[in-house]
């Protein structure tokens, strides 16, 4: 990632359910944090590229969610539908640092419709 | 011993005076990093060595075993006192060293003893972390960190009684299998879901717990400490939802923290631990420090391994010429609980780019995972068989590329000329090739010839005869590709193979039934252990068999088993119907379909409390409130429970309503009390969780206002009693119901319901509502089940009921009161 990037902490690793995600609001939208089985955390804007369903509200599977409308499966890392559905929901870079996580916002760009890579 | 002054530069006469080293700290570290000096300069310094325990050097990760009473104290002394004499070096034990005076480069001991120096070298280690809770420091609470513990600890284990340990990490297990064996009877208590969590993933953890509570060690997640009770000395441990359990002894293993206090005092850098930089060197130069009492490049380290690397190079430096750097480690560990095979190394935790390759074999409770990332191995989780931990640790610490063995990776290193004969790559030859006396159902123990005969005597051509004439393959289901491959054997082209069922899903080549089979013949009692001992192919499931293990386990271990809310469809977590826009519809329970003034009121209350959009009545006979934003409700609901409203299901795969038409009491030709009855039914019913949803009618007459011929069981009242109809269904495909019975009082309805609702929880597949269940098995089967077996009947409607007993808790008080999945309703955070 470039150097631009200012980190904001919005929480802890442990704020976020195993399996589970939770909501961040911004001005720009709503930004669901997610929690694999294996505590990896990723940021995706909080609407499916379909229907624009609430990810957040999904069942985390591997590193994937499910989104609660139709069942479309968005991979977390990519924010790509995976196949054969074709979309994908604006991602947010994320790290954790010492068990917290940051958010790189800036850098975030809601709505795109496509794909908010770079 | 406080007359005792700096030692005096020896007298020799051909060198200078040698310079002084002080190694505060006689343990692992400290003493590895003199060996290694010693290996490399013998002669440069003068030492001494404090230790604040009255004992040579012992090899600590060795504590478990002696506690297990494996090994004896002198077996795990690594260097005894002949050592140091040999060496020159100048032994303190028992005194503990409380201040450096880095001005006059002197430390100081508790017993008033002062030493120079010209090199220091701190190996303070670390100390147990006690929780602060009241009661912590009561007789018979312990750490487990030196044989001081340990010692305590075998006192209590042979007055017997009940132990307590706090943590199920490494120490605390390797604890809790000590004082078992010791014959103590053993709780662990561990904050997390998961055993070991930092080595393990779930799978592995499940496994482990498995073991221990096979062992007789009870164990007991989620569990936070509030309390130590007692007055002179501890009596029990009290947790924070008020569970109290009698202990005498309670061993703290919730982990360690650095021991920088000496560091600390003498004005060095300290974060989490005395900082050093890749020399080993502190924030003054002439001290140094190793150990698990450091931090390094921000990382702390409670291994041995660490421990080891940095002793290498703080000797290097001490030794002088050689300029070697420390610059980090990865690591590896291993449990060691006799018997127990548990190996994890690096970075496990898989995720962006990486890729997993997991092996269960579950007859053996083997559990494989690496994980790999551009074609390296970034870390491992072995359980069971851990006898290719090194081989994948070394690669992981080189940075193998495995590109070229990446698909036979997981059988690790022996793969190629070990086992990959004829026999595996042919299953039907490996079956051929096994004598008649050989075992192919391990569950219900028939073998080879056994199933051979009743396929050639009885004419058997299909797995399902087989089962019923043989019952191999009829529990666990682990066995069938073998009776398949028997079958093909015997009957050649004869055997036409198994029209295969559909599997559950992409991550299982198990049919739900044989899913649920094994739950039950194998007392699969967690979606891990389902996933480990049916060779699930993925980590953890995926949105279609998550939810189905979830009820199947859920209706199998009624009260034993925790409902996984991570495995639940959004409604069904957050006790609401999720709408389009993403906010949520409340349909509160109208029993019957009745309702009051003042529960019409409570609901008006809230519709303009909430400026709720959209109120609806339903067809179920009730109120749904739609367009409520997911954090208001809670609030919602704790003012639906104030004027005495529940949870109305409206979102479950459960009890939805009871429909009912006025009855008797009203009604002209109403022929029984079909409100009354419809609210009885209600009462025993709702709550429950179903494969699909379940709506259920009353109606007063053969007239059917409440439309009770077309729901999942329907009443229709008669004069002479009660009709009872299943399986009906609206929707896309409407079906009728079948008449199953004709009853003649109340109790029977309630009897035949509730054994009805229990034989459709027990048989219907996840997702499969009555009517295509009833299709598939017949209306006979349900008749035969239900009608011409009244024990079987009274057997099911007791097994209805028992489980009702767990499930009759408002979840919308649960939650209106903040008390359970509070971070379901709020946002994480706000930011600009």
């Amino acid at each position: 990632m470039d150097q631009s990037i200012s980190w904001i902490t919005v929480g802890s690793v442990e704020d976020i359910p195993r399996q589970g995600s939770r909501v961040v609001r911004t001005e720009g939208g709503d930004i669901a944090l997610f929690r694999t089985v294996t505590d990896e955390v990723y940021a995706l804007e909080d609407r499916c590229p379909h229907a624009g369903g609430p990810l957040s509200q999904g069942i985390v599977h591997g590193a994937r969610v499910t989104c609660p409308l139709h069942n479309w499966v968005i991979d977390l890392a990519s924010g790509e539908a995976v196949g054969p559905d074709e979309g994908c929901a604006g991602h947010c870079p994320v790290r954790v640092v010492d068990g917290t996580v940051q958010l790189g916002l800036a850098a975030f760009r809601p709505g795109r419709g496509g794909c908010g890579h770079g | 011993m406080s007359t005792h002054t700096n030692p005096p530069p020896p007298a020799h006469p051909l060198k200078a005076p040698r310079e002084r080293l002080v190694v505060v700290g006689n343990g692992m570290a400290g003493i590895r990093t003199l060996e290694e000096l010693l290996a490399k300069a013998p002669d440069r310094y003068d030492i001494t060595v404090f230790g604040a325990e009255p004992h040579p050097n012992y090899n600590r990760i060795m504590l478990s075993p002696v506690l297990a009473g494996e090994k004896t104290f002198e077996q795990i002394v690594l260097n005894g006192r002949d050592w140091y004499e040999a060496n020159g070096i100048k032994l303190l034990t028992g005194d503990r060293v409380e201040a450096v005076d880095r001005a006059n480069r002197t430390v100081t001991a508790m017993s008033g003893l002062t030493v120079a120096y010209d090199r220091l070298l701190i190996a303070t280690g670390s100390t147990p972390f006690i929780i602060p809770v009241p009661g912590a420091t009561l007789p018979g609470v312990v750490g487990f960190r030196d044989l001081a513990d340990v010692e305590t600890m075998l006192e209590a284990a042979a007055r017997g009684g009940r132990a307590v340990v706090i943590g199920g990490g490494l120490l605390g297990l390797e604890a809790a299998n000590g004082l078992k064996v010791k014959g103590m009877d053993v709780t662990v208590l561990h904050l997390m879901d998961t055993l070991m969590e930092r080595q393990l993933d779930r799978s592995a953890g499940a496994l482990l717990r498995h073991e221990l509570e096979g062992r007789g060690i009870a164990v007991l997640t989620g569990a936070d400490t509030a309390e130590i009770v007692g007055n002179e000395r501890v009596s029990a441990v009290r947790l924070k939802n008020g569970q109290e359990l009698p202990a005498d002894l309670v061993v703290m293993a919730v982990g360690i923290r650095p021991n920088m206090a000496l560091g600390k005092a003498a004005g060095l850098a300290c974060g989490r631990g005395i900082q050093v930089d890749d020399a080993m060197t502190t924030s003054d130069p002439a001290i140094l420090s190793v150990g698990e009492c450091v931090e390094h490049r921000g990382q702390t380290y409670g291994l041995v391994a660490p421990l080891f690397e940095m002793a290498k190079v703080a000797a290097d430096r001490l030794a002088g010429g050689v300029e070697s750097a420390y610059t980090g480690s990865v690591t590896s560990t291993k449990l060691k609980v006799t018997g127990v095979d548990v190996f994890s190394a690096g970075d496990f935790t898989g995720g962006k780019d990486c890729e997993d390759i997991v092996f269960r074999d579950a007859a053996r409770g083997v559990y494989k995972r690496v994980v790999v990332k551009e074609n390296r191995i970034l870390g491992a989780v072995l359980y069971g068989d851990t006898k290719d931990g090194g081989w994948y640790f070394q690669m992981l610490k080189d940075g193998t590329e495995v590109a070229p063995v990446r698909d036979t990776l997981i059988f690790g290193p022996n793969f190629g000329g070990g086992f990959g004969g004829e026999g595996a790559a042919n299953p039907k030859a490996a079956v051929a090739a096994l004598p008649d006396s050989a075992e192919i159902c391990g569950c219900n123990g028939v073998c080879k010839g056994t199933i051979v005969k009743a396929i050639t005597e009885k004419g058997l051509s299909s797995l399902d005869e087989v089962r019923a004439h043989t019952k191999a393959s009829a529990s666990c289901g682990s066995c069938t590709g073998q009776v398949e491959q028997l079958l093909a054997l015997t009957l050649g082209d004869g055997y036409a193979g198994e029209a295969k069922a559909k599997p559950m899903c992409k991550c299982t080549d198990r049919t739900h039934d044989e899913v649920r089979r094994a739950i039950t013949a194998l007392e699969l009692k967690s979606i891990p252990d389902v996933m480990q001992r049916l060779e699930w192919r993925t980590p953890d499931g995926c949105h279609h068999c998550r939810p189905a293990l979830n009820y199947y386990l859920l209706c199998e271990w009624p009260g034993e088993y925790k409902d996984d809310s991570r495995s639940r469809y959004i409604n069904e977590r957050v006790h609401a119907n999720i709408q389009k826009d993403g906010t949520y519809s409340v349909v509160p329970r109208m029993w019957g379909g009745l309702t009051s003034a003042k529960e019409l009121r409570a609901i008006a209350d809230v519709v303009d409390k909430f400026a709720i959009p959209t109120v609806k009545v339903t067809g179920g006979q009730r109120i749904d409130l739609f367009g409520v934003k997911k954090e208001d409700l809670p609030a919602v609901w704790a003012d639906l429970n104030a004027a005495g409203m529940v949870s109305g299901h409206a979102y479950a795969k459960g009890l939805r309503t009871v429909k009912t038409c006025v009855g008797s009491e009203w009604c002209r030709f109403g022929t029984q009390d079909s409100t009354g009855l419809g609210v009885k039914l209600e009462r025993m019913t709702w709550g429950t969780w179903t494969p699909h949803k379940v709506k259920l009618a009353v109606s007063g007459c053969p007239r059917n206002c409440a439309e009770a011929t077309i729901k999942d069981l329907g009443v229709v009242c008669v004069d002479s009693g009660y009709e009872l109809h299943v399986g009906g269904n609206g929707g896309m495909h409407v079906r009728a119901c079948d008449l199953l019975v004709k009853v003649e009082t109340e109790a029977e309805v309630l009897e035949y319901t509730g054994a009805y609702m229990q034989l459709y929880r027990e048989e219907a597949r996840y997702l499969e509502r009555t009517a295509p269940w009833l299709e598939r098995v017949g209306l006979d089967h349900i008749k035969r089940r239900l009608v011409d077996d009244p024990e079987g009947r009274a057997a099911l409607n007791a097994r209805f009921l028992f489980s009702q007993s767990f499930s009759q808790d408002d979840p919308w008080a649960e939650r209106a009161s903040g008390s359970v999945d509070r971070h379901e309703f709020a946002p994480l955070a706000q930011v600009g």
